[in-house]
């Protein structure tokens, strides 16, 4: 079935060039030798060829026979994804394993989908119907709370010939035979598509919907919108990973896509083991049944971590041509933009910055440009929400990938190394950090939470820059020299931080906050804010504010009050009132 | 697929640092093992870098020096490197590429193994989470060390890392199966000194019978450094995961690891990345941190200690860099706690341990644990901002507050951090210190800890009042 198109004429690493080559194309996934080691064309100059592999080259010996497989890159997409484990080539890692033990080995190839489970098909349109791209004839349970929709494949339409009725088949069985101009076309319950290739939909919609995280940091001040782009750049040890695992298992998107792009072994596994535990809050089941993994860690070969991504976000795509919200984590696309590199380094093509390749910028912008909120084909509405970590040198934020990176993505998580060593977490500095969703969501978060919203939150937006300014005084005189507004404007920095900002992952009650206990939380801190501005007009010793009870209460409301108990913070606003009012009594009376 | 093991070139074209070319051969494949031999009959070893239909480049292991242009054979063997693995190696000291160097009989095996390893399924990955004692305060109250973890030591030349990674050796300790240990130790680079000290402190603590040795010393040939760990580790792998032991491995120096990989680079030309060092650093590196862990159904586990020298102290250089950016944490030494006298000088607050929360907790260690490490986090960074003031204004302008802190540091310094090289802690000695050290500051402060965890573990609860100002 593989023709020979080439013979190896040399090997660098995961380069391998080839001559003598004939009838292939440009990106088309190709096998080498006995073996049949992956690669994928990147490059044909007359008769030669430069490939990319995507398994280890060591033992490939110069002479050996190249064959064509006639496809690119491409995903095999239908019911059986979620819950699965792939590499960055879509080879299913459980299947892998039983065939090749604890250790990867090269040169196998299992099937990405179940070829023998029996789905329950239900039928959704008759024999007689004519039917576009993404049209759905059918559906699948493919979780027990999970419709899988099956859709016609891009660039395919036809009148319904025949259509299979109700009941169990495989993915390999005809469910539907359109009559196309063409001729007889029939189709199962999976379909491919080319990873490096954009699903199409009819058009695109505005982001203005909020992607509820349950982080307070974000959720509240840089909040994602479903449909939009997010990056987390930070040093090493500052919560990229945490962060985007706390997504993962909180935020409110029907299905998660999470790309471990080269990075360790234990993370993912820490997936595996957490989510099949792990309830989903929409739905109540285990949040594994929304997930799907790509794992390719840092020791798995380097090219297959450059297709990670494109795999990762054309399942993506996938679900939301369903007319779902997806959301995408990959960490790191710095890992990515280092494979880019190691490749083109090896191609001696020309460096731009710090060695990555000139199209080091339009590769993150065709990307990003792949996430968003859209009208699918068949009409539904779907997103792609795609938060991506960038892993910059030292921390530094200057480099090519953070830079690039912050062009194309509108919302800015910068992790901070200092709050991380003093174990500040999330370690998102507001001061670094954007979102240029707010004035887009801030209707919904009216229209479902409290009109006083955006108002609460650029009050404490403005505190939380004062302090800043504030500090760098704070550093050379202290505290106690400033005049009390100016104090107070530090001791509402430190109630927003500590009481609001910082929120636990590993605490059972704070590790997720719903919106209306997040608003309810800042409503309480702005109340003690201003009250104490008043009560300090009556010349209040400063240090009888920061004393009094209500402080720590305040300080410990976000795991003492549990998210569906907020008619608690009801008796919290009393007591700041009370504890106010009885402080200026006192020292009325004292004069 | 015919390899011409046995067939000898002889004569090669070229050599270059320490590279070595050859043209005119056949059926040579990528990353193959290459024995060369000198005009004198010398043996080296290499590897195949780069190959074509008519030409192959070789790194070779023990340098280029005395090679002849017209002389010198060139063997290929038709596989990577190998090394034989063994029960019968326990015990034994070996260079830097697996070869006996301790005067005994080459070591009984039954099996050779490729160094290169093989990626471990994330799918088979145990996620590990038992805690290990290791005596040290900062590490098992605040960067808790745990069965599988790799957790590096980030030091300076001339601090006492070495010493560290050996009382750390000496008094790791998990809760059950203590006879099925082993440590493989790797040096890379490191003084003969240093590496006798080692072998002392495992003579020392009974272990010597379990240790297997895989020395490259300063004076021996840069490149070998290449193979040293993954040496190593195919042994390690072995002990773990087919014998079922748990398996500590000491790889130190990674600095002089790097170095080697960034002369061969040179010599390539290739595009260098920071500081000359290759672009593919990241994942040579994590070739071999990555190969630590546990495995399901496997009994034993690998726990690494790399130890690296940070050049100039910086913790960005690409060195440490990378290796924080793949290992799970990280201990960081500091040259002013050092020069103050502090041993271990530990500075916690860059530290970390990724996997401590699993490793944690009430039937781990205590409940108490997870929030008072963060608790002693906030109050010494805290610590830190206040000392800086202090420097500016004077200590005596400081609020009372402030100055408690200041207390809480110096305290926190000299009796938490500081302790003997032969002191090993227990985690509840090191616990109850921790909140011995606490009082210093009042209870409204400690806003990590939960007030039942004050109640209960607070001394003298009660007895400190907050200071009015
Ligand atoms: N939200 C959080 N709550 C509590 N702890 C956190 C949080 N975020 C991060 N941490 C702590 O910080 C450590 C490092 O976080 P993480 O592994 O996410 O870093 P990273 O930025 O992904 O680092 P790397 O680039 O090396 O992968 C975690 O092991 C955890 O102890
Ligand atoms: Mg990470």
């Amino acid at each position: 079935m593989l023709k020979p198109i080439g013979i190896v004429n040399s090997i660098n690493g995961p380069v391998v060039k080839a001559d003598e080559v004939h009838s292939v194309e440009m990106m088309e996934l190709v096998e080498i030798g006995d073996e049949r080691l992956i690669g994928e064309i990147i490059e044909l100059h007359e008769d030669r060829a430069t490939i990319q592999m995507y398994e280890g080259t060591s033992g490939l010996e110069p002479g050996t026979v190249i064959y064509g497989t006639g496809f690119p890159l491409s995903v095999e997409l239908g019911p059986g994804l979620i819950g699965t484990i792939y590499d960055g080539i879509q080879r299913p890692l459980q299947q892998m394993h039983m065939q090749t033990g604890n250790f990867i080995k090269r040169g196998i190839k299992p099937l990405p989908l179940d070829q023998h489970k029996c789905w329950h098909f239900i039928p959704l349109v008759e024999a007689g119907a004519y039917m576009r791209q993404g049209n759905i004839f059918g559906i699948v349970l493919e979780t027990p709370l999970f419709e899988h929709q099956l859709m016609i494949p891009p660039q395919v339409e036809g009148q319904v010939e025949f259509i299979q009725k109700e009941g169990d088949y495989t993915i390999k069985e005809t469910v539907v035979r359109l009559k196309a101009k063409s001729g007889y076309i029939d189709l199962t319950m999976a379909q491919k598509w080319p990873v490096r290739l954009p699903r199409p939909y009819m058009r695109r919609l505005v982001p203005d919907e909020p992607l509820i995280t349950g982080q307070r940091v974000i959720d509240t001040f840089f909040p994602l919108a479903k449909g939009g782009t997010a990056g987390i750049p930070g040093g090493f040890g500052t919560g990229k990973t945490i962060t985007q695992h706390q997504l993962s298992k909180w935020c409110d998107a029907d299905i998660i896509v999470y790309i471990g792009c080269g990075e360790r072994g234990n993370e993912m596994t820490g997936v595996l083991m957490d989510f099949p535990k792990l309830m989903d809050l929409k739905r109540g089941r285990p949040l594994i049944e929304r997930t799907i993994l790509i794992a390719n860690t840092s020791d798995m070969p380097l090219a297959a971590r450059e297709a990670s991504i494109y795999t990762g976000i054309t399942i993506a795509e996938y679900y939301r041509d369903m007319g779902y919200d997806v959301a995408l984590m990959a960490d790191s696309t710095s890992r990515w933009a280092e494979a880019l590199r190691e490749i083109s380094g090896r191609l001696e093509e020309m460096p731009a910055e710090e060695g990555f390749p000139a199209y080091l910028a339009s590769r993150l912008a065709k990307f990003y440009e792949r996430a968003g909120r859209v009208e699918t084909c068949c009409g539904k509405t779907g997103s792609v929400s795609a938060i991506c970590a960038v892993s910059p040198p030292g921390g530094d934020f200057s480099e090519p990938v953070t830079q690039h990176t912050k062009r194309f993505v509108r919302c800015f998580w910068g992790l901070n190394k200092e709050l991380a060593s003093s174990r500040y977490f999330p370690a998102i500095h507001y001061m670094d950090s954007y979102s240029e969703y707010i004035d887009l969501i801030q209707f919904w978060w009216v229209q479902n939470v409290d009109p006083e919203w955006k108002s609460l939150r650029d009050e404490a937006m403005k505190i939380l820059q004062e302090d800043f300014k504030l500090q760098q005084i704070v550093k050379l005189i202290g505290e106690d020299a400033l005049p009390d507004n100016q104090r107070l404007v530090l001791e509402g920095a430190r109630l927003l931080k500590n009481a609001f900002l910082q929120q636990s992952a590993f605490d059972k009650v704070d590790m997720f906050t719903v919106p209306q206990k997040q608003f309810l939380m800042l409503k309480t801190i702005l109340r003690f804010y201003h009250k104490a501005r008043v009560v300090l007009r009556s010349h209040i010793p400063f240090e009888r504010l920061r004393q009094l009870p209500v402080v720590n209460e305040i300080n410990r409301m976000k795991d003492r009050i549990s998210n569906n108990a907020c008619e608690q913070f009801e008796a919290l606003f009393q007591q700041i009132d009370h504890q106010m009012n009885e402080i200026e009594k006192e020292c009325m009376s004292v004069r | 697929m015919i390899h011409p093991m046995g067939k000898e070139y002889v004569g090669i074209s070229k050599v270059a640092g320490p590279l070595l070319f050859i043209e005119g051969v056949k059926g040579v494949s990528f990353d193959e093992l290459v024995e060369i031999r000198t005009r004198n009959n010398e043996i080296r070893h290499g590897r195949v870098l780069e190959v074509n239909r008519s030409f192959a480049m070789i790194e070779v292991f023990e340098g280029t020096v005395g090679l002849t242009i017209s002389s010198t054979r060139v063997r290929f063997h038709g596989k990577p490197l190998q090394i034989p693995v063994s029960m019968d190696m326990l015990g034994r000291i070996f260079n830097g590429l697996g070869e006996p160097i301790d005067g005994g009989p080459p070591p009984f095996y039954r099996e050779k193994r490729d160094v290169n390893g093989a990626p471990i399924n994330p799918v088979v990955r145990d996620y590990p989470e038992d805690f290990i004692q290791t005596g040290i305060s900062t590490i098992d109250c605040m960067n808790t060390l745990v069965r599988g973890q790799k957790l590096p030591i980030f030091s300076g030349s001339g601090l006492p890392h070495n010493e560290l990674a050996a009382q750390i050796v000496r008094q790791a300790k998990v809760s059950s199966q203590e006879d099925r240990f082993a440590i493989v130790f790797a040096a890379m680079g490191i003084k003969n000194d240093a590496a006798q000290m080692f072998r002392k402190s495992f003579e020392e603590s009974g272990a010597i019978s379990r240790v297997v040795m895989f020395l490259n010393l300063s004076n021996d040939p840069s490149i070998e450094r290449l193979v040293t760990p993954r040496a190593a580790l195919t042994m390690a792998e072995y002990l773990a995961f087919d014998l079922g032991m748990h398996v500590l491995v000491v790889l130190t120096d990674m600095t002089n690891y790097c170095e080697a990989l960034r002369e061969i680079s040179t010599s390539k030309e290739e595009v260098p990345s920071r500081k000359g060092y290759p672009g593919y650093l990241y994942s040579d590196l994590s070739s071999i941190y990555e190969r630590a862990g546990r495995i399901i159904g496997c009994e034993g586990s690998i726990t690494q200690i790399p130890i690296l020298t940070m050049p100039n102290d910086d913790i960005t250089h690409p060195i440490p860099d990378l290796t924080g950016f793949i290992t799970e944490g990280q201990i960081v030494l500091d040259r002013e706690l050092a020069k103050r006298g502090v041993y271990p000088p530990i500075n916690v607050l860059p530290c970390l341990s990724r996997l401590m929360n699993d490793g944690i907790g009430a039937v781990k260690t205590r409940e108490d644990h997870a929030h008072l490490s963060n608790q002693l986090y906030t109050a010494y960074s805290y610590v830190k901002k206040v000392e800086t003031l202090a420097s500016i204004i004077g200590e005596d302008e400081l609020s009372d507050q402030d100055k408690r802190y200041l207390d809480f540091g110096r305290m926190f310094e000299e009796q938490f951090i500081g302790q003997g090289q032969h002191e090993n802690r227990s985690i509840k000695e090191t616990l109850d210190l921790a909140w011995d050290i606490l009082t210093t500051l009042p209870k409204e402060e400690l806003i990590r800890l939960t007030e039942e965890e004050i109640q209960k573990y607070y001394p003298n609860n009660g007895a400190q009042e907050c200071p009015t100002g």
